[in-house]
C-alpha cells in the first residue's frame, strides 16, 4: 500500500511535469481522455450498484420477517415460513475460521520455505504448483471434496456412531486447500519485501536462522500475512460450489461432524426454485453475506493502510 | 569504534573447529523441530497439488473420447456429450472478454496516464479493491436483480456475460496497470517530444510497450471466467442441455450451462462422478495451458526488461 500511495506521487509529478497533462488542443485527445474517464468509472459505478441493489432487494425482505426471528431464529422452513439463517451464520462462521487456522501456519511455513530455504529451481517449481492451484476451478474443488474428503469423513462419522454425510469437518478442509494459493502468495511477497538487512544483520548477531527468521522477519512482514488471513477470510466465506458439494447442506445448527448450510449455499441451493417470501429470504441472506464481505474489506484496507503508516 | 555489545560478542571464546558450519553446531533443537515442520508443510502442499492432478487425470481420462466432446447430449439415444457446453463456454469467454477487456483497458490507462486527481484515483482503486474481494455468489444475486429482471436480459448467456465483465474488470485493470507503469517514462517523452499527440502516444507507443501485461491479464480473466460456476448458476442457468440456436443475438439470448456448471450438475445433482472427472479433465487442461501461457508471457517479458 505504502509502495502504491508513493507511487500515485510520482505519478502525479510525472504528469504534471509531462507537456501533454494541461488541456490539449487535439479533439481526438480530449474525446479519448473522456472515454477512458467513463471506463475507469465503471468499477466505482458497480460498487455503488452492487451495494445499492442488495441493500434495496434484501433489506425490506428482513424487515417483513423481522430482524431478531431472521438473523437469531434457529429454524429454516420455507414451507412452514420460518426462516431464521443463525444455523447459516453460525455455519459460515465456524468453517471461515477452523479453514483459516489450519491454513495461516502451513502457508506461513511455506512462504519460509520458498524463501530462505528452498533453491531457486525448487522454489520456482513450489510457486508453479501454487499457481496452478489458484487456475484450478471451485467446481473441481468440490468434486475432489466429495471423492477423497467426504468418504474419510464417514469412517469417523461411523466411528462416532453418527450418520453418514457431509460435514463442517469436510467443508473446511476443501476451504483450507483453496484459500492456501492466495495466503501463501500474499505471505511469501510480504516476507520478501523485508529488507534482507534485517535477516543478515540478525545471523551477525548471533541468531541461528530460524531465530532471524521467526523472531525478526516475520515480525516485520507481519501487515501482509495479516493481509493475507483476510483475504482468506473473504474466500474462505464467499466461496460456494465447493462447499455445496461437501458440507451436506442441512441448515441445522452446525457441528463439527455435522452436516451444515453456509450462508453461500443458502443462497444458491434453493434460488431455482424459489419465489414470493421465500426468494425475498434468501436476498436476505445476501445482503448479510455482502454487509460480512463489507466488513472483511474494510479491515483489509485498514491493516494495509496502517501498515504502511508503520513502515 | 567498537560497539560494546559487539566486542562481547566477539569475546565468546570460539570452539576449536570454527568454519561454514558454525550455524548447524549451533542449532537448537526446537529448530529441528522447526525445520520439519517447514519441509512437512511445503512436501505436503506440493504433494496434495501433484496428487490431485494425477487423480483428475486417472478418474477422468476413461470417459474421455473424441465423440464425449464432440457431441450434444441426447436423452433418447441416452448420448453423453459436453459439445453444448464447450460452445457456451466459448461464447461466454468471447462475450465477456469483447465487454470487459476495452472497459479494463481503458481504465488503467486513465489511472495510469490520465488522472491527476489522488482522490479520484484512490476512489478508482478502493472500489476495484472491494469488486476483487466481493464472492462470486454476491454478484449472480446482484446480477440477477440487476441484468435479468431490471434490465430484462432474462437467465441467459448475456446476462452471464455482463456479470463475468464485473467479476474479471479488477484482474485486468490490476495486471494492465502494472504493465502501463511498467513501461519507462523516456518512451512517453520522446514520443511527445517527436510531436505526438497524447492519444497518438498512447496507440501507438504505449500499450504496445504494454501488450505482455494485457495478454497477461485476458488469461487471468479467461481462467476466472471459465472456472466461474456459483454467479452463472443464477444468471445464466444450469438446467438445460441446451445448444445455441437461430441467429447470434438468439443465441446469446438463450440460457445455458457452461463447463464448469455441466461440471456441478453432472456431478453433484445427477451423482455421475465420472463424466465430472471427465469435464474436470478438461478444465484441468485449460488451467494449465493458461497458466503456462502467463509463465511464458511473464519469462519473456522480464527477458526483455533485462535486456
Amino acid at each position: 500500500m505504502k509502495a502504491s500511495t508513493s507511487n500515485i506521487q510520482t505519478d502525479k509529478q510525472r504528469k504534471l511535469q509531462s507537456p501533454a497533462s494541461g488541456k490539449s488542443r487535439l479533439p481526438i485527445d480530449r474525446a479519448m481522455h473522456g472515454l477512458f474517464l467513463i471506463c475507469g468509472l465503471v468499477s466505482v459505478l458497480a460498487v455503488i450498484l452492487i451495494t445499492l441493489y442488495m441493500i434495496v432487494s434484501g433489506g425490506p425482505a428482513i424487515a417483513k420477517l423481522g430482524v431478531k426471528e431472521f438473523l437469531l431464529g434457529n429454524v429454516w422452513n420455507p414451507e412452514a415460513g420460518q426462516f431464521g439463517i443463525l444455523p447459516m451464520i453460525l455455519s459460515s462462521i465456524y468453517a471461515t475460521l477452523l479453514a483459516v487456522l489450519v491454513a495461516v501456519p502451513i502457508s506461513v511455513c511455506t512462504s519460509v520455505f520458498l524463501t530462505f530455504i528452498a533453491g531457486k529451481r525448487t522454489s520456482s517449481i513450489c510457486l508453479f504448483l501454487i499457481e496452478l492451484l489458484a487456475f484450478i476451478p471451485s467446481v473441481v474443488y468440490g468434486l475432489l471434496g466429495a471423492m477423497l474428503v467426504v468418504p474419510l469423513i464417514f469412517k469417523l462419522q461411523s466411528i462416532a456412531g453418527l450418520p453418514q454425510s457431509g460435514s463442517l469437518a469436510a467443508a473446511s478442509i476443501v476451504l483450507v486447500i483453496m484459500i492456501l494459493p492466495t495466503m501463501i502468495n500474499v505471505s511469501t511477497s510480504s516476507i520478501r519485501a523485508v529488507p534482507k538487512a534485517y535477516y543478515d544483520a540478525s545471523l551477525g548477531l548471533g541468531s541461528s536462522k530460524i531465530q532471524a527468521i521467526f523472531k525478526v522477519v516475520l515480525p516485520s512482514a507481519k501487515s501482509g500475512i495479516a493481509a493475507g488471513i483476510v483475504l482468506g477470510v473473504g474466500r474462505a466465506i464467499g466461496e460456494t460450489m465447493a462447499v455445496l458439494m461437501v458440507a451436506g447442506n442441512a441448515a441445522i445448527l452446525p457441528e463439527f461432524l455435522g452436516s451444515v448450510r453456509l450462508l453461500t449455499v443458502g443462497i444458491s441451493l434453493e434460488w431455482a426454485y424459489s419465489s414470493g417470501l421465500h426468494r425475498e429470504a434468501l436476498l436476505g441472506i445476501g445482503l448479510v453475506l455482502f454487509a460480512f464481505i463489507m466488513i472483511i474489506n474494510l479491515i483489509l484496507n485498514y491493516i494495509l493502510k496502517r501498515g504502511g503508516v508503520n513502515n | 569504534m567498537i560497539n560494546p555489545e559487539m566486542k562481547s560478542v566477539c569475546d565468546v571464546p570460539m570452539p576449536e573447529k570454527s568454519g561454514p558450519n558454525l550455524t548447524i553446531r549451533r542449532r537448537r533443537p526446537l529448530d529441528t523441530l522447526v525445520y520439519g515442520f517447514i519441509f512437512l508443510c511445503s512436501a505436503a502442499v506440493s504433494a496434495m497439488i501433484l496428487f490431485f492432478i494425477g487423480y483428475i487425470l486417472y478418474k477422468g481420462i476413461a470417459s474421455l473420447s473424441l465423440s464425449f466432446l464432440t457431441t450434444a447430449p441426447n436423452p433418447i439415444t441416452e448420448a453423453i456429450g459436453i459439445l453444448p457446453a464447450i460452445i457456451n463456454t466459448l461464447y461466454m469467454v468471447f462475450l465477456s472478454l469483447v465487454i470487459s477487456i476495452p472497459i479494463g483497458i481503458g481504465g488503467a490507462v486513465y489511472l495510469q496516464e490520465y488522472a491527476t486527481n489522488t482522490k479520484l484515483v484512490k476512489t478508482i482503486e478502493f472500489t476495484t479493491e472491494t469488486l476483487s474481494g466481493i464472492p462470486s455468489i454476491i454478484f449472480g444475486v446482484f446480477g440477477y436483480i440487476f441484468f435479468c429482471v431490471a434490465l430484462n436480459f432474462k437467465v441467459s448467456l448475456l446476462s452471464g456475460a455482463l456479470t463475468l465483465t464485473i467479476i474479471v474488470l479488477p484482474v485486468i485493470l490490476r495486471t494492465t496497470g502494472e504493465a502501463l507503469k511498467a513501461v519507462p517514462s523516456t518512451y512517453r517523452e520522446a514520443a511527445l517530444g517527436l510531436g505526438a499527440g497524447k492519444w497518438y502516444t498512447i496507440r501507438t507507443v504505449i500499450l504496445p510497450s504494454a501488450s505482455g501485461g494485457i495478454l497477461t491479464s485476458v488469461l487471468l480473466a479467461t481462467g476466472r471466467i471459465v472456472g466461474e460456476s456459483a454467479a452463472l448458476l443464477l444468471v445464466a442457468g444450469g438446467s438445460a442441455m441446451y445448444m445455441p440456436k437461430g441467429n447470434f443475438l438468439n443465441q446469446i439470448m438463450g440460457s445455458g450451462a457452461t463447463l464448469s456448471v455441466e461440471l456441478y450438475r453432472y456431478a453433484y445433482v445427477r451423482g455421475d462422478t465420472d463424466i465430472g472427472f471427465a469435464i474436470a479433465v478438461v478444465l484441468l487442461t485449460l488451467s494449465v495451458a493458461l497458466n503456462l501461457g502467463c509463465r511464458a508471457i511473464n519469462r519473456k517479458m522480464n527477458g526483455e526488461n533485462n535486456e
